[in-house]
């Protein structure tokens, strides 16, 4: 009785010094995981940064003043102005979804009981 | 093994045959045996200390092997768990007010040299000279070939230079990893953000610090890990600090000024939209300051912030909306303005000798009458009226978050007497910067508080303490209004914004003390828009500007600095979202005769 109270107690050390060691592992490796996707994120930070260094860069407003200036004839941006501002009452209504659909123009009119040429 | 007898029957048998006492032989035998006994145990004691001496020597290598690794390794912090979220601790980004980068950070290396691993230090030399010209190869060959055992050569290097430098091969040039700060947009706004430079340095780190403008005042939020990733809001917008400035250069150049300022504030969150002052620099590249002249005509001087000028009739408001305030006068009180005027032994007199007799004192503001307003001064009092101009902030340098705002201290007279009433009444006697005046401003254009001006976003408008009340403030923009449609400022008339404003044309003073020029003059214009319910003050300042289109030369704001304002209100208005109106227009020719 003795001896399988040894070994019992033996073997469950045996064990929790397996699962100890085990769930050690475990942790490291998920520390090493979350390392790596750190760096990961560290890069693509550091990548975005750059990305939108750049960006600012491509936009900045000398840069785009010249370009507005190169590209004059095609586009011909120029500065904001005040009588560019309008009122809602000076948009055009748009064309009506009908027109073109039935050209009334060249209707004939059958109600005339005329014969059509 | 096999045990010896003791006492072996066949010898003792011998022993006592031949007469010999076989006790002898037992005795052999147990000396021989105890002497086996000894070699024995001998052997396995030696055995033993062996086997303890190799585990004790074990023990102690791997001690002093590990306190070696440990010498010799980078420290690294134990961990339990992963780190948070400071996962790239940097600088924090500097951006406008619609989140476009002001100031960011960029990747690079630096290049250093350790010339006691250097194989044909002459050729590196001369090989590093092709690649960056500015080295000097003597000055390089006598750094690689001397005692020196470190060196930097470069503190920042493109990727481009770095392949060129890897591509000599010499294993005693080396790179270091380095941050640097980046501003995308160049000369933008230069003088706010300042410039940013190394602190501490090693060679696979180096701290970047803040030299100058927002980046030195906010050094320690910016370098903060817990806000690295949160950028910096400024009240500045992009666009129009663009517009200001091209504006303001173009003026500047037409107007042959040497030096201009120009500062646009939202009057009622006291926000700096835009903030300029020309000549200017590049931040990426910041210039070293003057160390010889006067420190003012250096690009790196903040004209806006840290100049400090008497800034003339911009002034004369001041001194009107106090007496309304007070009660003194109104808008329609008639004052004489008629010649003589002495105060204090000192004739007061008027921009080309006018005499504009007795007017009321809106047109003491719309003539800018140096007599009336000062007659206006006198009956508010020096006590008084230094109390109401402390209250505007003339007194102190300006809040704002740049470094360089606490050199903009004003001058002040060393005793208020009543000469020095009259004269700051017009704008003379008392410098101050032309963000101070923008303040001032700013208090008579949002109904009477004072406002800090900032440069941090702000999302609700400053309740700033009341200096005046609204009714005395929209009295004095009525004023300013009429000083651009029917006074100095007629070429102030913005198409589609009604703009109210007071021009100032201040002589400069001669840096010795000797008086004033006659021929250099500090050019004015202080602009309040929408008048009809306004909502941004600009100021534009010229330095000397001299306009010279017509047969003489003409110096004055009305000339110099008002078309320069409206044209940068023409541009920027529509930019903040200012929806054009005509205002109602007063007709010229129904004037109010009696109250």
């Amino acid at each position: 009785m003795r001896s399988l109270f040894y070994i019992a107690s033996f073997l469950a050390v045996i064990g929790l010094a397996y699962w100890a060691y085990y769930e050690n592992y475990r942790t490291q490796a998920a520390i090493a995981h979350a390392e790596t996707l750190e760096r990961e994120i560290a890069e693509n930070r550091q990548r975005l940064r750059v990305l939108n260094a750049e960006w600012a860069y491509q936009n900045r407003p000398d840069r785009l003043r010249e370009l507005a200036e190169i590209n004059f004839d095609r586009l011909g941006l120029v500065p904001l102005k005040a009588s560019q501002f309008g009122r809602i009452d000076q948009v055009p209504y748009p064309p009506s979804e009908l027109d073109g659909l039935i050209d009334l123009s060249k209707s004939v009119d059958v109600s005339s009981g005329e014969e059509p040429l | 093994m096999i045990r010896t007898p003791l006492r072996p029957l066949a010898r003792i048998l011998e022993a006592r045959g031949k007469g010999e006492n076989p006790d002898a032989i037992e005795r052999e035998n147990i000396r021989l045996r105890h002497e086996e006994m000894r070699d024995r145990d001998r052997r396995r004691a030696e055995g033993r200390l062996l086997v303890l001496g190799v585990m004790f020597f074990a023990a102690f290598a791997l001690i002093g092997g590990r306190m070696g690794v440990l010498a010799h390794s980078e420290p690294a912090e134990p961990r339990a768990s992963a780190a948070g979220a400071d996962i790239l601790a940097q600088r924090a980004d500097i951006v406008d007010r619609n989140g476009r980068i002001l100031a960011t950070n960029f990747d690079t290396h630096s290049l250093y040299a350790q010339p006691q691993m250097m194989i044909e230090p002459e050729r590196a030399a001369e090989a590093l000279v092709k690649i960056f010209p500015d080295l000097k190869h003597e000055r390089l060959v006598t750094d690689f070939t001397g005692k020196r055992k470190f060196l930097w050569i470069k503190k920042k290097i493109s990727p481009e230079q770095k392949q060129a430098v890897h591509d000599i091969g010499e294993p005693g040039l080396l790179f270091g990893p380095r941050e640097m700060r980046l501003y995308p947009n160049g000369r933008l706004a230069a003088h706010v953000l300042g410039g940013a430079g190394f602190g501490r340095e090693g060679v696979h780190a180096a701290e970047v610090i803040g030299v100058a403008g927002i980046e030195k005042f906010y050094d320690t939020r910016l370098r903060d890990p817990a806000h690295g990733h949160k950028p910096l809001e400024l009240s500045l917008d992009l666009t129009i600090q663009a517009a200001t400035e091209r504006v303001l250069l173009g003026g500047m150049n037409i107007m042959n000024a040497k030096g201009a300022a120009a500062v646009l504030m939202d009057v009622h969150t006291g926000e700096v939209i835009s903030i300029a002052s020309l000549p200017d620099f590049d931040p990426n590249d910041r210039p070293s300051p003057l160390l010889t002249g006067y420190a003012g005509d250096s690009p790196l001087f903040n004209r806006a912030v840290q100049g400090v000028y008497e800034l003339g009739s911009a002034f004369k408001i001041f001194a009107v909306a106090q007496a309304i305030e007070l009660g003194i006068v109104n808008e329609n009180t008639i004052i004489d303005t008629t010649p003589p005027m002495r105060v204090g032994g000192f004739p007061i007199g008027e921009f080309n000798r006018k005499n504009y007799g007795l007017i009321t004192a809106s047109e003491v503001i719309v003539q800018s009458s140096n007599r009336g307003t000062g007659r206006i001064a006198l009956e508010v009092g020096a006590k008084r009226q230094k109390d109401f101009l402390e209250s505007l902030g003339f007194f102190e340098p300006t809040p704002l978050e740049i470094i360089e705002a606490q050199g903009g201290q004003p001058l002040l007279p060393p005793r208020w007497t009543d000469l020095s009433t009259v004269t700051i009444s017009y704008g003379h006697g008392l410098s101050s910067s032309p963000l101070h005046l923008a303040a001032g401003y700013a208090a008579l254009a949002n109904g009477g508080r004072y406002v800090k001006p900032t440069l941090l976003k702000q999302n609700a408008p400053q309740q700033g303490l009341r200096v005046m009340s609204p009714e005395t403030a929209a009295a004095s923009v009525r004023m300013l209004r009429r000083v651009v449609s029917s006074g100095t400022a007629s070429l102030g008339e913005v198409p589609g914004y009604s703009v109210g404003g007071k021009t100032g044309t201040a002589d400069k003073p001669r840096p010795s003390g000797g008086g004033y020029y006659d021929d250099k003059v500090i050019a004015t214009f202080a602009a309040v828009f929408p008048s009809n319910d306004p909502k941004y003050v600009l100021i534009v300042t010229l330095d000397e500007p001299v306009e010279t289109s017509g047969d003489e030369p003409r110096r004055t704001a009305g000339w110099t600095a008002v078309p320069i304002a409206a044209e940068i209100i023409a541009r920027v208005a529509p930019l903040l979202g200012l929806r054009p109106e005509i205002e109602p227009r007063n007709l010229p020719d129904i004037t109010q005769v009696a109250q």
